[in-house]
């Protein structure tokens, strides 16, 4: 637990409830994550974790509780649920990275391509992209294959190469969501190992959402998402 | 697993006569290896002595099966505080927690925070071993391996047996 401060948190919801139709997803979620800190979020499946890391990314708002997120070098929390679906788009594209089970990487451009992209679409010129590419492809031990399709590579290095686009942009934090979900054991370690690697090296924030203890292990902590709810014994925040 | 706190915690849900006691632990815990009533007698003896337990009325004449027996405060207190600490991981630890579970299910206490709280000590275990991996040789990183797996087949229990907490006290009561 490296750089995890006694000041503000990172992200910080409170509250949360959320439902689809009948479905209460969320049903009072409070919940700190601290910079620096990689947490993981463990639970049954339909329990609502992909819910919740849903609503602390901006990507969903919840129907009542707020999430307010810290940037780095500011000091004013910014509430996220009330920022228009542009703005947290925006932010989404600068200070978040994403990673998923699977199906993230578009099929058709290489993986040096795929790595590239948020830079580009961030305004990077792309020598400067294909250089923090090639950097990040190499980081991840996958050296040579940035001219490969995602369909010519095996799962855990699909998974990395996912991994670099999510952390090419330099994202305060990262949200990864059963990145290793449909991976052999090795394969998972591998990912997980250099993921952790590189997020430790530049204090990247860490949300984790996964059903396995071992991916868990990696975690500095973790709480249980159970019925929508944190699991009793659980603490807010560190 | 711990007969004597398991009967404890029994106790702990009414007043019992020894011989009763007896057969409620071998109904929930006997199979295959009920207690003997010499083991029983003898470790409500040492119960009476520490204080945890104390004989009810003053029938000195009869011997220890005419005795009924009720939990004191600090009775309760141990149960209590047996029930909400976690055991090391090990390989022997199923029995202690699955008496553990069963004992918070009859007294109406909070199994689910027992099952919590011994999963969080599994996974600071698991961190542990994880740690450890990274600057390890091959030959460590199988051995932690090894740990790692066996603890996560102790945690998939406590994962199954958290999701069926109802049912299970449910079938407990009626029993
Ligand atoms: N877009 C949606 N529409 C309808 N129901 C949904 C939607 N997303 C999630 N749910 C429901 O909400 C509950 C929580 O889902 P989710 O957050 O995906 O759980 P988890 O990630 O823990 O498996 C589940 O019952 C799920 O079926
Ligand atoms: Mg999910």
């Amino acid at each position: 637990m490296s750089t995890i401060g006694a000041a503000s948190p990172v992200l910080s919801a409170r509250g949360l409830h959320h439902s689809f139709g009948q479905t209460r997803a969320l049903r009072g979620i409070d919940l700190d994550v601290h910079r620096g800190e990689v947490l993981a979020v463990m639970g049954p499946s339909g329990s609502g974790k992909s819910t919740l890391l849903h609503c602390l990314a901006g990507v969903l708002v919840p129907n009542s509780g707020t999430v307010t997120y810290t940037p780095p070098k500011r000091q004013t929390p910014l509430e996220i649920n009330a920022l228009a679906e542009p703005k947290r788009a925006k932010l989404r594209l600068t200070d978040f990275g994403f990673v998923f089970q699977f199906g993230q990487l578009l099929p058709e451009l290489t993986a040096m391509d795929n790595v590239s992209l948020p830079l580009l679409l961030g305004g990077t010129k792309r020598s400067e992209a294909a250089r923090r590419s090639t950097d990040l492809l190499d980081r991840l031990g996958l050296n040579g294959l940035g001219a490969k399709l995602p369909g010519e590579l095996s799962g855990g290095q699909a998974q990395r190469v996912a991994v670099a686009r999510a952390l090419v942009s330099s994202p305060a934090v990262l949200f990864a969501d059963e990145p290793t979900g449909s991976l052999d054991s090795l394969a998972a370690e591998n990912v997980l190992t250099l993921m952790l690697e590189l997020v430790r090296e530049a204090g990247t924030t860490v949300v984790i959402i996964t059903h396995d203890a071992r991916t868990a292990a990696y975690a500095d902590r973790e709480v249980i998402v159970r019925d929508g709810a944190i699991g009793a014994g659980y603490r807010v925040s560190p | 697993m711990n007969n004597s706190l398991t009967l404890l915690g029994l106790l702990s849900r009414q007043a019992s006569y020894g011989y009763d006691l007896k057969h409620s632990y071998d109904r929930y815990f006997g199979t295959g290896k009920a207690l003997a009533f010499g083991q029983v007698y003898s470790t409500l003896a040492r119960m009476v002595r520490d204080e945890l337990i104390r004989a009810l009325g003053e029938e000195t004449g009869g011997g220890p099966d005419r005795k009924k027996y009720e939990i004191t405060v600090a009775g309760q207190d141990t149960v209590r505080e047996w029930l909400f600490t976690p055991d090391v991981p090990s390989e022997t630890l199923q029995s202690n927690l699955f008496a553990k579970t069963v004992i918070a299910l009859l007294t109406d206490d909070d199994a689910d925070r027992l099952l919590d709280v011994q999963r969080a000590e599994h996974m600071a275990r698991m961190r542990q071993l994880t740690r450890l991996k990274q600057d390890s040789d091959l030959l460590h990183v199988l051995m932690c391996d090894h740990g790692l797996f066996h603890i996560e087949a102790d945690l998939r229990w406590i994962e199954l047996t958290s999701a069926r907490l109802t049912q299970l006290k449910k079938e407990l009561l009626s029993a």
